[in-house]
């Protein structure tokens, strides 16, 4: 039966295929397919609570959002500010940290545990940690700061320190971010450092000449990416704070969250999501649109990696 | 410059550097000291001023009474059924997904890389309200279905990409001896690429375990019945019923993080040195 056989070629394909087929169905199943029924449900006033009723609203949604619900500019005010805060801070003590431990001694290994442990526990058990910190009376947090004289913070039970408690708590996780970048640096051949030497550059030249223009790469990709994490902060505003105190810590999901599951407006919510979707995509663009500008890649290997 | 003068620069950099470091670590230590501290404490001395770093009273009692408050082994039992079925499923999905992605050539396979690609940066978010939608429409909502059945469904665009990654570095010469043999696909990532790509793997198990431990959002919107609460969401109702008794409220957390704290040890070099490779957040 030489005749029905396929040829290795097709084969080939056909197992392929085979394989792909549990991510080819999840992607059309929870992804292309739930993004195209959101953008829908964008566009009409569908309620979980009333789900024969459905109209057409066009784009009366989006309108709604940006020019009639003044949450939503509250939302992505708090949410900016807290991933502006947190995102440039990490960068900050995230490459500090990774130029000192780039000196490089004994005993890194058990400081780099240390420094990965926040990122294995997260969620509600952590939050309750810090919101016991941050307790306004005699919490962790005001008992030290006591000792330099400074008293009454009110953490997250005040509008003004907030977001900057998130962005601590946030700032916790730093190591990871370090670690990223040392090893970064340590893929820097160190022959370009001796060259420089012997032209007779100094600690602080050798810095911007060559570690700066050779980590960008790395610090470009990084960025990208806590941005797109840290505007999805969820768990620790409903934990902690419930987004307050009033709507001070009214993160984007948290009010995302609250429209479709306990206002149950899907139609509403859907656009929301459409929203902060187009944002991250801008947001990730502008980076990028810029990073080539001010990005320096190794020839064109690191830049298809 | 001497070089003498520049040896002493460099152990005067180097032992700054180790202070710098260490002072770090422990600054992340505090908290967790401190929830450890507060877990020993009688309820009555959690908030004395000055503050006791060292319970003056150890009271570990409060382990055990936390776990009766709620029922916590019942929350602890119900994370790991949706925990063990998410990390085999995601481990072996993803698994097959990169080996056709790095290994087989068929029409197509390099557009749907690049959605592989663009998945990793889809925020979560936008899919939520229809996924949930989706899962109503099947009478999934009550059910753990929700939580662990995407799993076995690709198991992650970030993890087909990091698989995938580690798959294109085992040599092709590996595959084609046992090619040559007679050994099909499946037989070959069994026995020739998964042997030799145990970080990776080890790697991606840690992540799914770790990150389907802590989840919050999905067992929020997906469990309602307080039998069948995660540990999250068990801690979070313990927060809501006895805001108070922080003492016991810490020894619960401490319980409920245990695991990730093993499964880290455990796994400890490929997860950190995973993390640097691959620039995972």
């Amino acid at each position: 039966m030489p005749d029905i056989r396929l040829s290795p070629d097709r084969r080939e394909a056909l197992a392929a295929y085979v394989f792909l087929s549990p991510w080819a169905i999840g992607f059309v199943l929870l992804t292309a397919g739930p993004m195209l029924a959101s953008l829908v449900l964008s566009l009409t006033d569908y309620r979980l609570l009333e789900p024969n009723r459905m109209a057409w609203v066009g784009v009366g949604n989006y309108e709604r959002a940006l020019a009639g619900d003044p949450l939503v500019w509250q939302a992505l005010k708090v949410t900016a500010y807290y991933v502006g805060l947190s995102v440039v801070l990490e960068l900050v003590v995230g490459f500090g940290l990774a130029l000192v431990l780039n000196i490089g001694f004994r005993g890194i290994g058990i400081v780099r545990t240390i420094y990965y442990l926040p990122a294995v526990i997260s969620g509600v058990a952590v939050s309750l940690l810090w919101l016991l910190i941050f307790q306004p009376s005699s919490g962790l947090a005001n008992a030290g700061l006591g000792l330099f004289g400074v008293a009454g913070i009110g953490w997250v039970y005040s509008t003004t320190w907030v977001i900057p408690a998130f962005v601590l708590m946030s700032l916790w996780g730093v190591g990871r971010a370090a670690f990223i970048y040392l090893a970064i640096l340590q893929r820097i051949p160190t022959n370009l450092y001796e060259a420089a030497k012997v032209d007779g550059a100094g600690r602080f030249r050798r810095l911007v000449r060559i570690t700066l223009p050779l980590v960008t790469p790395a610090i470009f990709i990084n960025l990208v990416l806590a941005v797109i994490g840290k505007f999805q902060i969820f768990t620790e505003g409903f934990v902690i704070s419930e987004g307050g105190p009033g709507t001070s810590s009214l993160f984007y999901v948290l009010y995302v969250y609250r429209n479709a599951f306990r206002y149950f407006e899907i139609g509403y919510a859907s656009a929301l999501a459409w929203i902060l979707f187009a944002i991250l995509m801008a947001l990730t663009a502008m980076v990028f649109w810029t990073g080539r500008r001010w990005v320096y890649y190794e020839g064109e290997r690191s830049a298809t990696q | 410059m001497t070089q003498a003068k520049s040896e002493a620069d460099q152990g005067w950099l180097r032992r700054a550097g180790l202070v710098i470091a260490l002072l770090g670590a422990a600054t992340v230590m505090v908290p967790i000291a401190w929830m450890i501290s507060t877990s020993l404490k009688p309820e009555t001395e959690v908030f004395r001023q000055p503050i006791e770093w060292l319970p003056v009273h150890v009271r570990p009692a409060n382990y055990a009474e936390a776990t009766t408050l709620i029922p916590f082994w019942l929350y602890f039992a119900n994370s790991l059924v949706i925990v063990v079925p998410v990390v085999i499923g995601t481990v072996i999905s993803s698994a097959a997904v990169a080996y056709a992605f790095a290994r087989m050539r068929a029409p197509g396979t390099g557009a749907m890389f690049g959605l592989v690609l663009a998945g990793i940066m889809l925020p979560g978010e936008v899919t939520l309200v229809p996924s949930y939608l989706l899962f109503k429409e099947l009478d999934w909502i009550g059910t753990y279905l929700p939580l662990t059945v995407p799993a076995w469904l690709g198991g992650g665009a970030f993890n087909i990409f990091l698989l995938r990654q580690a798959f294109l570095t085992i040599p092709p010469e590996h595959d084609d001896v046992a090619r040559v043999d007679g050994h099909g696909f499946l037989k070959i990532l069994w026995r020739v690429v998964i042997p030799q790509s145990w970080p990776a793997i080890s790697l991606v198990a840690v992540f799914a375990f770790v990150d389907t431990w802590n989840d919050f959002l999905g067992p929020l919107l997906y469990v309602n019945d307080q039998d069948r609460y995660t540990l999250p969401l068990g801690l979070n109702f313990f927060k809501d019923v006895y805001n108070t008794q922080w003492a016991h409220l810490m020894a619960a957390s401490v319980l409920a993080l245990v695991p990730c704290v093993v499964v880290f040890f455990l796994a400890q070099r490929v997860f950190t040195q995973g993390i640097v490779l691959t620039g995972r957040r």
